[in-house]
């Protein structure tokens, strides 16, 4: 699905990681892991075609990275991308329409995510969790294949953060994959790539 | 498409929400055209032939003060990473923001320019052309007002910069906006003037979108 070869990536003057090989397959979870700046949002955006490497390549099967960007990449990032003076419903509908999503695909994630109960509040009434699992609606409401993840459990809580690892194998199962940031271990099996090893 | 429809609209929607802002545009504008008869003394006649053009400096200012909630804010909450990564491309989704502030703060303008002109001592037969030529310029002001918003995104200063960016792009359509009228006022045809205008819409139309979404790029990188 995705292949890294041979990625370095610096920020400034500082070379956060170099000559970086690996890659994600269908059906396969990747937590990256590292110390706080060893470069896995920088590694990230690298993947989602924000930031530009010094050297190396990302490919993806069969297609060219900038229609992969507008078609096969989720990207869910520290921040949610949510006004504050709009309605949760406005926002997860126009946040599920742009990246393509019907009526069904937006009914079914606010079911799965249990929305329905924060829809008429504006965002800025909701907690930082409560505004995590409205940016997760999005994933569910328009399938693409390749979820990057930037520190997906860090505002959930215990039961939300299970049932994200049940909606991440739901993903997997389906043929997706998952690039996941973390501190705390996923709650599903996943391959371990430290960043801090790699410098 | 129909992504960028609804984007369009969500922006018009931002536009108006927190309690009207494209008013306030609105409401600068006409306190600064009220100001400079104030200012320039009792007579009357000596305002007039300034007329036009004070108007189209006051108008070029008003369109720059919602500038900054173009780009700065969605660049600050996430929003930005999230459009450069749906189905359009960032070109469009330039155009798309800077048509809805066109519509959301460009129009507004453009209704109250003729209060501003009148006020400002022109005659009331040229109503109809300070409403139409700001109407045209405002699409002008919007488009490059974007090119200077993304280009000022991320550094710490964004409004000032904005203003400084985007006043000296903005000299073209002052002058051709302001000769429509005065060419008006002086019982010529304001069509040549109007048809400057126009120009410079069209090249801020084709240069806004290539430039603006590079400056993103650059900004998010």
């Amino acid at each position: 699905m995705l292949t890294v070869s041979g990625l370095t990536v610096s920020r400034g003057e500082r070379r956060l990681f170099r000559d970086l090989s690996f890659s994600v397959g269908s059906g396969e979870v990747l937590a990256l892991t590292g110390a706080n700046g060893a470069g896995k949002t920088s590694l990230l955006r690298t993947l989602a075609g924000f930031l530009r490497p010094d050297a190396g390549t990302v490919a993806f099967a069969d297609i060219e990275i900038s229609e992969a960007r507008a078609s096969h990449l989720h990207w869910l990032g520290h921040l949610d991308g949510l006004k504050g003076a709009r309605r949760a419903r406005e926002e997860l509908t126009f946040q599920a329409q742009w990246f393509g999503a019907d009526p069904d695909g937006i009914a079914a994630a606010v079911d799965v995510l249990a929305l329905e109960p924060l829809l008429d509040l504006e965002v800025r009434r909701l907690s930082a969790g409560q505004r995590r699992r409205l940016a997760l609606a999005r994933l569910i409401a328009s399938p693409r294949p390749l979820w990057l993840l930037d520190e997906p459990l860090s505002p959930l809580d215990a039961r939300w953060r299970a049932a994200l690892g049940v909606l991440l194998q739901a993903h997997v199962d389906k043929g997706g994959g998952v690039i996941a940031a973390v501190h705390d271990p996923l709650p599903i099996p996943a391959r371990t790539l430290d960043i801090g090893a790699v410098r | 498409m129909k992504a960028l429809m609804i984007l369009w609209r969500r922006e018009l929607a931002l536009a108006w929400a927190g309690g009207g802002g494209p008013l306030l545009a609105c409401g600068f504008f006409l306190c600064l055209t009220v100001l400079v008869p104030l200012a320039s003394g009792s007579d009357p006649a000596a305002l007039r032939p300034i007329a036009g053009g004070v108007a189209w400096v006051a108008l070029a200012v008003s369109s720059i003060l919602s500038l900054e909630r173009l780009f700065e804010r969605d660049f600050e909450d996430g929003t930005l990473d999230l459009l450069a990564l749906g189905g359009p491309p960032l070109e469009l989704t330039v155009i798309a923001k800077a048509k809805a502030q066109w519509l959301a703060v460009g129009w507004p303008l453009a209704i109250t320019a003729p209060v501003a002109a009148i006020t400002l001592g022109l005659p009331v037969s040229l109503a109809p052309l300070a409403a139409l030529s700001a109407l045209i310029g405002g699409l002008g002001f919007a488009l490059t007002g974007a090119l200077g918003a993304s280009l000022a995104l991320g550094s710490k200063r964004g409004g000032l910069l904005i203003a400084v960016v985007v006043l000296p792009l903005f000299i073209p359509p002052v002058v051709f906006g302001a000769g429509a009228l005065e060419r008006a006022a002086n019982g010529q045809s304001p069509g040549p003037a109007l048809a400057f205008l126009t120009a410079y819409v069209l090249f801020a139309a084709v240069i806004t979108p290539l430039a603006g979404a590079a400056a993103i790029r650059n900004a998010q990188s």
